[in-house]
């Protein structure tokens, strides 16, 4: 078990989304950065589907009611052990009655913790994701707070193992980090200004030529109105050839939405189902953790991918998960 | 109707049925939904039919890309000849209207230039249809509302709607199933909930429901509140 010393700024379980319920209105919501949640959860032997405690910018005090083995990646928000600092991209072993904090922001936007043997909460329409605006999901449908004890999973057999023996390697430390960590390649560099890759939108071709040059060449900043929700982006204004009505249709994570005051909208995790709002753009799967990543007033840049390209680079993905998924399992196998 | 499909980003894929909300639009929608439904494609993730289109999401791997889902839709959907559609159902929706839980009706009737009075009798002797659920859970796009009652949106919205509240925006009316901000002129509240996250289908309407409004009285409506019996 975990329990809360201090609250978060918006600490939430979460997994890869509620799937299925949205023809219902039923916002999928799930985590930010999924990149970053999978590996959470394969750096500590669970399954990519797991639940993972997502937290944002201030990071919430919490202490370990049992010996665990956890991993943290995604923005570095500072983390420590009893006050020592910890690594990310990597498992640690922590004993019962370790102190896990965060301190400053350093770069990134939104931590994800993974424990060993998941975060043990129900499911509602098959997702553990919290869907805040409903007050369903995760843990009582709500953000995590001061005092709140969340339950752990049991762990698997090799997992057991893995701790058994760090247990013993941590000797009469509280906690004992391994001596491994992710390639290079596989750990994201979170920047102030990022690149995004976007397709076209569906409505693209209905914005006048300046907005549509706008889109792909100048910096949009991200203000600090943005959520779990959406983005908003504070830029140049983007503007139709005529005003048109549209009618509702889906949207999906990383529309780019334009309403009549010019200035885009990217629609994230908790996304609503549909919107009527032309869309100029289309953020490839791929970069929506460079999106997740970004804090209000750090600014991003779109630039174009075909549909190809984004679909490969997903396919590429896939294929480097699964290779890391495999070597992670054997480290953890041998446990050192 | 000419159908045609486009990219929604590199996860999903839209199904246009036509440019305009018409009678066979929405009929079409539904059939191509209960197709795809009842279709087993593995690569399908999950599908959300809006007025006049489709969204169909898929897995993306190394056998399924856009033109082989594009494809493979293709023809199931060439198919489509006679819209076979489940009889539609009639859901009787009790409304308190006016008071606390109608706090708009007032206005919606000087508006018009009606009394209260009449605003109830317009609005419950009405037919709607759902067309749609989306935006929130369970909130239903409804067509049918007469012109006669038409009221604008609030200039400033309001930061809480009760969950349930029935409005009035334009031309349309409809219910938030769950607490929302919103710029709709309330008229009552319904007693029966729209949102049941604990069923299997969480949403009370679906899309081509007939919906009647019944107008009770306070007391009927504290003693149905958080009832979710619908008359079928």
């Amino acid at each position: 078990m975990l329990q809360f010393d201090k609250d978060g700024l918006q600490t939430t379980v979460q997994d890869l989304g509620r799937r299925g319920f949205q023809k219902y209105g039923v916002i999928a919501s799930g985590v930010m950065d999924p990149y970053a949640h999978r590996l959470a959860n394969i750096l500590v032997g669970n399954q990519e589907t797991e639940p993972t405690i997502e937290i944002t910018l201030l990071g919430s005090h919490k202490t370990f009611h049992a010996d665990c083995l956890f991993a943290l990646t995604g923005a570095d928000l500072s983390p420590a052990i009893d006050g020592i600092p910890i690594k990310m991209w990597r498992p640690i072993f922590a004993k019962k009655g370790c102190k896990l904090s965060f301190g400053k922001p350093v770069t990134g936007c939104r931590t994800y913790l993974a424990v060993a043997g998941g975060i043990a909460v129900s499911e509602v329409m098959g997702s553990g994701s919290t869907y805040l605006r409903a007050g369903i999901g995760g843990f009582n449908g709500r953000s995590l707070k001061k005092g709140d004890v969340i339950p752990i999973g049991e762990a698997s057999e090799l997992i057991k193992g893995c701790m058994e023996s760090l247990s013993k390697r941590a000797n009469k430390s509280s906690f004992i980090q391994v001596d491994w960590t992710l390639m290079a390649q596989a750990i994201p560099i979170y920047k102030s200004e990022a690149t995004v890759r976007v397709m076209d939108g569906r409505q693209e071709h209905l914005f006048d030529g300046k907005s549509r040059d706008a889109f792909l060449n100048q910096a949009f900043q991200i203000s600090s109105d943005s959520d779990r929700m959406g983005y908003r982006l504070k830029g140049p204004e983007l503007t139709l050839i005529e005003p048109k009505e549209l009618i509702s249709e889906a949207v999906s994570f990383g529309s780019i939405q334009v309403p009549p005051d010019g200035q885009p909208i990217i629609l994230m995790a908790d996304r609503q189902t549909t919107g009527g709002y032309p869309k100029i753009g289309q953020v490839a799967t791929i970069d929506l953790p460079k999106v997740s990543q970004l804090k209000p007033g750090e600014y991003i840049r779109f630039e174009k991918i075909s549909l190809e390209e984004a679909q490969q680079a997903l396919i590429e993905e896939r294929i480097l998960i699964a290779k890391l998924t495999q070597s992670i399992a054997l480290k953890l196998k041998e446990c050192k | 109707m000419r159908i045609t499909y486009s990219p929604l980003g590199d996860e999903a894929i839209v199904i246009e049925v036509g440019q305009e909300i018409t009678k066979e639009a929405t009929n079409l929608v539904r059939a191509i939904t209960k197709l795809i439904e009842e279709t087993t494609i593995d690569s399908v993730v999950e599908v959300i039919p809006a007025f006049t289109t489709v969204t169909v999401f898929y897995k993306v791997s190394a056998e399924c890309q856009y033109e082989d889902m594009k494809n493979l839709l293709t023809k199931y959907i060439v198919g489509i000849k006679h819209v076979d559609l489940i009889q539609p159902r009639t859901i009787e929706i009790p409304v308190c209207y006016g008071g606390e839980h109608g706090p708009d009706l007032e206005y919606v009737a000087s508006h018009n230039q009606l009394t209260v009075d009449e605003v109830i009798e317009i609005h419950s002797t009405g037919t709607y249809e759902v067309n749609m659920i989306g935006f929130a859970p369970g909130f239903p796009f409804i067509s049918g509302m007469s012109e006669k009652i038409a009221a604008p949106r609030r200039a400033t919205p309001r930061l809480r709607i009760p969950a349930r509240s029935v409005g009035i925006a334009g031309m349309q009316t409809g219910v938030y199933p769950i607490e929302t901000p919103g710029g709709w002129q309330l008229i009552g509240r319904t007693a029966m909930e729209l949102f049941l996250p604990n069923e299997k289908i969480p949403s009370l309407l679906q899309a081509g429901d007939q919906i009647v409004f019944k107008p009770i009285s306070k007391e009927e409506y504290d003693k149905w509140e958080g009832t979710t019996h619908a008359t079928v």
